[in-house]
């Protein structure tokens, strides 16, 4: 552990730490434009210059420098100030300063240090440069005469994202960060180079010229596009949310959010229910009250059986409205009710089957990892980053069985389906010793396994592997004494932000009851006579026909509410506070940042107005209350921003597999979900990303 | 004035075979195998008690640079890459010794790959230098077909591989980390040190970067000993040198020398005096376009080494003498280097992306008297401003012919000022 001074003051810092490290723990800062702690070093701004003795009579770039014993680190010497203001001044020569009408102006890296470390007039008399500017698909705007050169964005590129499509052309003065042949940055996670960027080179496309930051309202909230609870800030102006950006969780997101959660939010502007609807005798939805909605949906209601009364709850739903919804529906005596809406086959009755074990950060501990039925790059793009990370580190064989994916590491296609997974079960197949070698191997189960007829059998055959190949591991102590942690490498990746949740109060069949391919069954076939759809987006409700009277509550006109013969306007994920379970079994409270549209309410509320209609009064009137007894029914809720230790249990039904192929749920990344359906960014990226690849016939127009 | 039978390079102006046979007939070759037969201590000490210097132009002691190299590698391997990159404007030293004596930098890389535990020697040559790089390799493959190198090299048990490079033409390729990583196929940008080659050099693996000619004198100092190397110079510069002499002389020429030769014995010797006498010398950049420019009465009785030339606030660079006469414009020369510098800087790091530009701009100005007395203190801080603050030399190297001549040529350049001012018409514009 090196022993330093820096500006006299004494610190110890770990080994290989930088300069720059020791410099912050010792409570200065340090200015810096290339320097970024998730990236590999560039030091090339050369801001971030600091004396050091004993050393050559010049500045060294703290950032690269590697802090030794007895140093002595001066920040602010005579030398120091003097290679800072020189370095400042040569960023701002050739730096158009046009911060009045740049996007970002009040969030800009070299606005803040030019004030603190630069001179207060130019000397330069010259012309400026200028660069053209580049074209980076419809989410980044650039323009690249703001461009410093940090690179930070081509080694956040090529590094995190894993597309070597970014780089520095030219060289001197005439160097330009360009994509290659100006095409769009194909990545999932390309967006994250707008926060990156310390000056407005590269600049959000979408929120271009929208806003200023200081006139936003910052609401720190979670994310739901998919199930890796993503932190973000959601910034408002008003009752309209301006954009998305991520939030520091070292567990969860690093500092990444996927394109889809950044972007998506223009959709929550489009195609809302604002105003309760009732259709009509002429079969049409009209606007109607609440009380008359809620009065449609009492009539039908008095006097049905519990049998005839059925709940599916969508992939975007709170904890809470679930929990209310679940009380309801048992009041009513109804048994039929899914959180699963894609029919996964998950199984509620041991949390160990369902979770994301090792959990996002426990990837990093790994040290062989096998996909089954599953494209993480779509499905969770945040956590194949680190997927990806763990894979830089080396020694990481990464075995794929199902669909070839575009990944952003290297793999082994190991097969298609089921047969692949029973040779590896029964170890006949090669990968069956790379994963016996390892010491900590981990398997990815997605829903692409298990939202199929086979599904139980699937999941029951990845338990075998996990317990065969020594993915569970309790804690145990090595040959030299030091503690070895529980290792739980086995993982279920969801899709859905409200899908643990679901699962963790039980919100599956009771006694009797009917699962979601029941449950549509049945009400197509009139044995299902009352439907409540939760934000149930995703199952085909067109052939209910009119056999069945159905309640959608949701946030957007889009697939349920179609057929829908009572709409209650809901809430989206950012205009009510509620409780989000990740792939983890992570609880993540998500705040609200602006309110519903309209008539349109908060989830839970909505149901706790329902049930007194319904004559079963639900016992809270307030979210704590009713937070108070979602905890004392289910205790894991009060576990917040924690990832649990699920115990190791029995799951799945061991049966015959079909010789099918997995197949990833996601067919297209940018819209999954009603929210980034509606959103244009996310169509636009759908024709930049998608489309294109899926080949054009030329009569597009 | 070295005597003949103490040059290295006896073939220098290509008078004889450049050839194996050649090369054998001067002596190259004979005793490789016993050279091979010391211990690799052995040579490092030989060639540290030589006082060999490196002669890329930073003038690092060679021996103790090899030195730095692991002493016992393991079963990885360790590479020493020749610098044959020769770009610094003036200098021509390595491009003789490549096109006329390819079997002396052959042999030298087998001795010095031995002596620093290698398994191969990477020459990266500059990529104009095509003849060159047609005879270095056909040199490498007669060294191969002969058994000179290769496995079990000149019959010493030792293999040894010898790769021949060419690269695409950048100035900046010639500083070693860049070069490394040009090498490794990569664009040519210089690497942060630390770590050093010598531990993390080129595809992560204990490397030393040597010149061309430093290389290419190890086998004559094996041969004829260490003293008789340091016989020649003063302390710490000793040995003999090749000096590249250009520009303002009667004969240009390519001469070996002995360290520390006067500046104007070397020029009157060998290069046939300044045109139109000494006394119409302007001034000299002693070692290729990076160091300052001297004036006259500095020229008077410099040494040429690293010390006597360090003093002088100068330096021997790459010793490409550059000597401009009065009918030289020496504010549109040193301009003329800002360009360069402005084009071959590789980007990367900002003073130098920037400063260079910068300087460049305002130089051109210079030129024409174009500007303001205030901005030649202006221009020289910029100078320091972009000095030491780089990752590699490239930012030094660029603004040390601009301070040379702020400092010694000052009064030049107001003069060129103030007549603009005045109204008269500059050089420039009545061409």
């Amino acid at each position: 552990m090196p022993k330093l001074t820096v500006n006299g003051i004494e610190v110890e810092v770990q080994p290989g730490a930088t300069v720059l490290q020791a410099c912050e723990e010792a409570g200065f800062e340090i200015p810096r434009f290339c320097y970024h702690e998730r990236l590999s070093i560039a030091g090339n701004c050369r801001m971030c210059m600091v004396e050091i003795k004993p050393g050559p009579p010049k500045p060294t770039a703290s950032c690269a420098f590697p802090a030794g014993d007895n140093m002595e680190v001066f920040t602010d010497s005579e030398m120091v100030k003097k290679a800072r203001h020189g370095v400042m001044e040569f960023l701002l020569i050739n730096h158009p300063l046009d911060c009045p009408i740049c996007d970002q102006g009040g969030e800009c890296d070299l606005q803040d240090q030019a004030m603190a470390y630069g001179h207060h007039s130019s000397r330069y008399d010259e012309n400026k440069r200028a660069v053209t500017n580049k074209n980076m698909g419809p989410l980044i705007e650039t323009i690249m005469t703001r461009c410093i050169h940090c690179t930070r964005c081509v080694r956040f590129s090529t590094e995190v994202a894993g597309v070597d499509q970014m780089g520095l052309l030219n060289r001197g003065g005439e160097v330009e960060i360009t994509t290659y042949l100006e095409s769009a940055l194909d990545s999932e996670l390309s967006a994250n180079v707008i926060d990156l960027c310390p000056v407005g080179a590269l600049t959000s496309k979408p929120y271009a010229f929208t806003a200023r930051s200081w006139e936003l309202r910052k609401t720190e909230s979670v994310d739901v596009m998919d199930a890796v609870g993503s932190n973000i800030r959601v910034d408002a102006r008003g009752g309209e949310v301006m954009r998305v950006l991520p939030r520091l969780n070292e567990d969860v997101n690093e500092e990444w959010i996927s394109d889809k959660t950044r972007f998506a939010c223009d959709g929550l502007k489009r195609q809302r229910l604002d105003k309760p609807y009732v259709r009509g005798v002429d079969g049409k939805l009209a606007p109607a009250s609440w009380d008359d909605a809620f009065a449609a949906i009492a009539t039908k209601a008095k006097g049905l059986s519990g049998e005839k009364i059925a709940a599916i709850v969508g992939d975007l739903a709170d904890a809470e409205s679930m929990f209310a919804l679940k009380q309801l529906m048992g009041a009513l005596g109804a048994s039929s009710i899914d959180c699963r809406q894609d029919g996964a086959k998950l199984d509620a009755s041991c949390r160990a089957g369902y979770l994301f074990n090792s959990t996002i950060a426990g990837i990093e501990d790994a040290d062989a990892l096998l996909i089954v039925g599953s494209n993480p790059r779509w499905e969770a793009a945040v956590l194949n980053a680190r997927i990806r990370k763990r894979w830089l580190a080396g020694n990481f064989p990464i075995g794929m069985v199902g669909a070839p994916v575009s990944a952003s590491y290297d793999y082994d296609q190991l097969g298609a389906g089921p047969e692949t997974l029973s040779q590896i079960a029964d170890g006949s197949h090669a990968f069956a010793k790379v994963l016996d070698a390892a010491a900590r191997p981990m398997i990815i189960v997605g829903q692409g396994a298990l939202a199929r007829a086979d599904g139980a059998a699937v999941l029951a055959t990845a338990r075998a592997i996990a317990e065969k190949f020594g993915m569970i591991q309790p804690a145990s102590s090595d040959a030299e004494g030091n503690e070895v942690p529980t290792w739980n490498g086995f993982n279920v990746l969801h899709t859905a932000a409200s899908r643990v949740g679901g699962l963790d109060m039980g919100f599956v069949p009771g006694d009797g009851g009917r699962d979601t391919a029941g449950i549509l069954e049945g009400a197509a076939k009139g044995e299902i006579e009352l439907l409540y759809l939760l934000g149930t987006d995703e199952v085909a409700t067109s052939g209910i026909g009119d056999k069945a009277f159905v309640i959608y509550q949701g946030h957007h006109g889009d697939q349920g509410a179609h057929h829908a013969d009572v709409v209650l306007p809901g809430a989206a994920y950012t205009e009510k506070d509620g409780l989000y379970v990740n792939t983890e079994g992570r609880v993540q409270m998500g705040f609200r940042a602006v309110f519903p549209p309209g008539e349109a309410r908060e989830d839970w509320k909505i149901v706790r107005a329902l049930s007194d209609h319904l004559g079963h009064g639900l016992g809270y009137n307030t979210l704590g209350e009713l937070r108070s007894a979602l905890i004392a029914t289910h205790p894991s809720f009060a576990e917040l921003d924690e990832a649990p230790t699920a115990e190791w249990g029995a799951f799945g039904v061991s049966g015959e597999m079909s010789g099918d192929a997995f197949a990833s749920p996601i067919e297209n990344f940018y819209m999954t979900d009603p929210i980034s359906r509606m959103s244009a960014t996310m169509a636009e990226c759908t024709e930049t990303f998608v489309n294109a690849k899926a080949g054009r016939t030329g009569t597009e127009g | 004035m070295l005597k003949d039978e103490d040059r290295i390079f006896t073939n220098l102006y290509g008078w004889q075979d450049w050839g194996l046979e050649g090369a054998r007939k001067r002596g190259d070759w004979s005793t490789t195998k016993d050279i091979l037969s010391k211990t690799p201590e052995d040579i490092v000490d030989a060639v540290k008690a030589s006082g060999l210097r490196g002669r890329g132009g930073a003038g690092f002691p060679t021996g103790l640079k090899w030195s730095f190299m692991p002493k016992e590698p393991g079963d990885q391997p360790v590479y020493l890459v020749v610098n044959a990159d020769e770009s610094e404007p003036g200098t021509c030293k390595d491009r003789e010794i490549i096109r006329h004596d390819p079997h002396k930098l052959v042999e030298g890389c087998l001795i010095a790959g031995y002596a620093m535990r290698a398994t191969a020697a990477y020459i990266y040559i500059r990529g104009e230098f095509y003849n060159e790089a047609r005879h270095l390799q056909a040199a490498i493959d007669q060294a191969y077909e002969a058994g000179l190198i290769g496995k079990n090299a000149s019959g010493s048990g030792y293999d040894f591989d010898v790769i021949l490079h060419r690269g695409a033409g950048a100035y900046i390729c010639g500083e070693e980390t860049a070069l490394l990583e040009s090498l490794e196929g990569k664009k040519g940008q210089p690497r942060l040190k630390p770590p050093f080659p010598a531990g993390c050099g080129l595809y992560g693996r204990p490397t030393t970067v040597n010149n061309v000619e430093s290389i290419a004198v190890v086998g004559e100092i094996m041969r004829r000993g260490p003293e008789w190397f340091a016989s020649f110079g003063r302390d710490k510069n000793q040995g003999t040198k090749l000096f590249c002499i250009s520009g303002h002389v009667n004969n240009p020429c390519n001469v070996e020398e002995e360290m520390g030769i006067p500046l104007k014995e070397l020029i009157e010797r060998h290069a046939g005096g300044v045109t139109g006498g000494w006394d119409n010398l302007l001034a000299v950049i002693p070692g290729g376009s990076s160091v300052p420019v001297l004036t006259k009465e500095i020229c008077d009785d410099v040494l040429m080494d690293f010390d006597a030339l360090r003093d002088a606030r100068s330096g021997l660079g790459t010793a490409a003498v550059i000597v401009m006469d009065k009918s030289t414009d020496i504010v549109k020369a040193i301009a003329r280097l800002a360009h360069f510098y402005q084009h071959e800087s590789c980007g990367q790091c900002t003073p130098c992306r920037e400063g260079t530009g910068w300087m460049n701009r305002v130089m051109q100005r210079m030129v024409t008297g174009d500007a303001d007395i205030s901005e030649i203190d202006a221009l020289e801080q910029v100078t320091k401003q972009v000095e030491g603050h780089t990752i590699c030399a490239l930012g030094d190297a660029a603004a040390w012919p601009i301070q040379g001549l702020i400092r010694h040529f000052r009064p030049e350049m107001e003069r060129r000022i103030n007549e603009r001012q005045a109204g008269a018409p500059s050089a420039q514009a009545a061409e």
